[in-house]
């Protein structure tokens, strides 16, 4: 549940956080950088000293931008001062390019959060809340923060793996739109602050699509047949069967999977691929027409493509929530929690939204940001379309095979090869190699005579 | 004593990086989610029965495919001046020093419905074949790639064959049929069989080609795994399983493989 960002912008906060480090150890009170100038070693110590200061510059002009701003939009001096000179550390796990990080004049967050209350951010990224899961169930890492999706956060809290917030700490947890809170995979708010949100909805090409798409049927629609494009995450892919049915996200009835694999089952022959990120590619080009994506995505998408749309079906669909969370061992809770509090500073929120382009839960961050991206339907969709959502929540273990190898086996039958073919195969491998080995013996044998 | 003193931090390696992961993945594969014993992952596997084979059944046909294309080339490629090999065998590696990831989508946009080819084939008023999304186009994706594992190992193997050896079988009157089956092939054995070992072993594993030219709906072994670990079904236990099964395979595939090699080196001692 995040998005590529194009890698120029990965270069150039590596190249800014490269400069800031190299400069970091400038801004002790000694000024200890000025001192090789001094120490004479000729030209190259000047060059090169010359060269650091020229890139402090650089680095305390980007800097100083959004420090002048933390003290005018006011930020709690003495609530974030309260560690500042112990020296602490707090480790953040988080998706891939999913924070705000100093790239196109905007805030870099850590840094920011660092300079603010003394306290070092150690950042570190993961790909898929299994990854995020597996690490910290394999209890070979510490960290004091962590960001899952909606289902992973239940999951987590059904198995004890994270720890309670102390709110009384983020006072900026006001901020979140009632909606978003105590939501389903965390009742009574307890572990978790939504981060991000978005929705699932149907991306399609206008020139070949011309009706208006307002179900989730046009994806059974034999008229689109090799042109639609299907998740190829069963989750996901079974999620539009099951609202396409009316069947909730988080059905455990196996009658109803069934009913819904077999649907699968009945659109295979329309499907041109089952995709995740190549779909990026196949919707561009043009090279299909239909497919059920996330919405942040389709606005990647729509930069490059004009003739893209987007439409959220009428039988609802599902709405996806990023939440900061605090696993359990986490070593500098209050610091921690302090970090949460500042996530959720309007400004900060914003400047992450903007970054990474879903859906904000942070009504503080919502009025910051452009009129045009505040009235953009894709990325705020009226209320009456946010209330038709439902989001995933952990399923039980048996659910979660039992999707598995529905979804396996809708994927494989019907895919045109014989059964017989292969045990054939293996049968005439075996009886060649033991032939083999007799002509062998029976050759030997007569050479022994000869 | 001083080879065994060098040997040591290739021990270590082994140890940590081969032996280790190889036993955790047996130990996960026979054990719960709770951590105790059990064969119900083991069997679990059976219900992939399908997509294992056929995984088989392509990665043999991309192997079949790879040998054919391959034996002839490395024959000829051997026969020619040395300067002709080095350049040629420079052209075979030439794909290889761009990404692998890069080439199967490179293939993709080769094969799409609005893709080069059938652009191209439009052209001339023949209608888009449909080529990506096969079980076909997966084979391409595996003999394109795995090609030059072939290759290379046939042709080291070749270059060794004396001259004056098939000269010999041509004087006392073999015909170019006989020279063939009789010299040739028996003393490119042990060639073929590491080239097929080569080809075979990562084709059956394999799962960004099948994902990527195979439209999802090609799954295979590799693909299977990959979601046991980074895909929603998470279940690291079921996915050791299906590599333990997968291991097992492969290892039942060298062992025939093994078989043709050993009658090759006595018909190499009775020829």
């Amino acid at each position: 549940m995040k998005r590529e960002k194009s890698s120029s912008d990965v270069l150039w906060s590596c190249f800014l956080l490269r400069s800031c480090a190299g400069v970091q150890g400038g801004f002790a009170p000694t000024g200890g950088w000025r001192m090789p100038a001094g120490s004479g070693r000729g030209r190259s110590v000047l060059q090169r000293s010359l060269s650091l200061l020229l890139s402090g510059l650089c680095c305390l002009a980007l800097l100083s931008l959004p420090v002048r701003a933390e003290e005018e939009t006011g930020f709690d001096l003495d609530y974030y001062g309260r560690f500042r000179g112990q020296n602490l550390s707090i480790n953040v796990f988080n998706w891939g390019e999913y924070i705000s990080d100093g790239s196109d004049g905007s805030l870099n967050v850590n840094k920011a959060f660092e300079e603010l209350t003394g306290i070092t951010v150690n950042y570190a990224t993961f790909a898929t809340n299994e990854e995020l899961y597996s690490k910290l169930k394999g209890g070979g890492a510490r960290y004091d923060i962590v960001i899952p999706s909606d289902y992973m956060v239940a999951r987590m809290i059904e198995e004890g793996m994270l720890e309670p917030l102390d709110f009384a700490n983020i006072p900026n947890f006001e901020n979140i739109y009632p909606q978003y809170r105590n939501p389903e995979y965390d009742p009574e708010n307890l572990y978790s602050v939504p981060y991000t949100a978005g929705t699932v909805g149907i991306i399609y090409n206008t020139t070949r699509v011309q009706e208006p798409v307002e179900s989730w049927g046009i994806l059974w629609d034999e008229r689109y047949s090799g042109d639609i494009l299907m998740f190829s995450n069963s989750r996901d892919a079974f999620g539009v069967a099951e609202k396409y049915l009316g069947f909730s996200l988080n059905t455990t009835d196996p009658a109803e999977l069934t009913a819904c694999a077999n649907l699968l089952l009945e659109q295979k022959p329309l499907v041109q691929a089952y995709v995740m990120d190549e779909i990026f590619d196949k919707m561009i080009s043009g090279e299909a027409a239909i497919a059920p994506y996330y919405a942040g995505d389709y606005l990647t998408m729509a930069d490059t493509n004009e003739d893209l749309a987007f439409s959220i079906p009428k039988e609802g669909t599902n709405l996806f929530v990023d939440a900061i969370c605090i696993p359990k061992g986490a070593q500098q809770k209050e610091a921690a929690e302090m970090y949460v509090n500042f996530m959720c500073e309007g400004t900060v929120a914003a400047d992450n939204i903007t970054y990474i382009g879903y859906t904000t839960p942070n009504s503080a961050a919502y009025a910051l940001l452009d009129p045009e991206i505040q009235e953009d339907p894709v990325s705020y969709p009226p209320a009456e379309v946010l209330e038709n959502t439902e989001p995933f929540l952990a399923l039980d273990q048996e659910t979660g095979l039992l999707l598995d190898s529905l979804w396996t086996e809708v994927l494989t039958t019907d895919s045109g090869y014989n059964k017989w073919a292969m045990p054939v195969f293996v049968v005439v491998a075996v009886a060649l190699s033991i032939s083999l080995t007799l002509v062998r013996r029976w050759r030997k044998k007569r050479d022994q005579f000869k | 004593m001083k080879a065994k003193f060098a040997s040591v931090p290739y021990l270590v390696w082994i140890v940590i990086f081969t032996i280790i992961p190889m036993l955790l993945i047996i130990v996960f594969a026979f054990t719960s989610p709770e951590g105790s014993f059990t064969i119900a992952n083991i069997s679990a596997v059976g219900r992939y029965t399908d997509v294992i084979m056929k995984s088989i059944w392509l990665a043999a046909v991309a192997t079949a495919v790879c040998l054919l294309l391959s034996y002839p080339f490395a024959y000829i490629l051997s026969r020619r001046p040395a300067r002709q090999q080095q350049v040629s065998l420079m052209l075979i590696m030439l794909p290889m020093w761009m990404s692998f990831l890069l080439r199967t989508f490179a293939w993709m946009t080769l094969l799409e419905k609005t893709g080069l080819i059938n652009r191209m084939l439009g052209v001339f008023g023949v209608g888009p074949l449909e080529m990506i999304n096969t079980s076909g186009a997966v084979v391409l994706g595996m003999v394109y790639n795995y090609m030059p594992f072939m290759i290379l190992p046939l042709h080291s193997v070749m270059m060794k064959i004396d001259n004056s050896i098939i000269e010999a079988a041509q004087d006392l009157g073999a015909s170019p049929m006989r020279v063939f089956f009789r010299v040739v092939l028996p003393l490119s054995f042990p060639g073929v069989s590491s080239g097929i070992t080569m080809v075979f072993v990562p084709a059956v594993s394999t799962f960004i080609i099948s994902r990527m030219l195979g439209g999802g709906s090609n799954l295979m072994i590799g693909d299977l795994i990959d979601m046991q670990f980074l895909g929603n079904a998470y279940n690291p236990h079921l996915g050791s399983a299906i590599s333990l099964v997968l291991m097992v395979i492969i290892l039942l595939c060298m062992s025939i493989m093994n078989q043709f090699d050993d009658d090759v080196d006595m018909e190499g001692a009775i020829l």
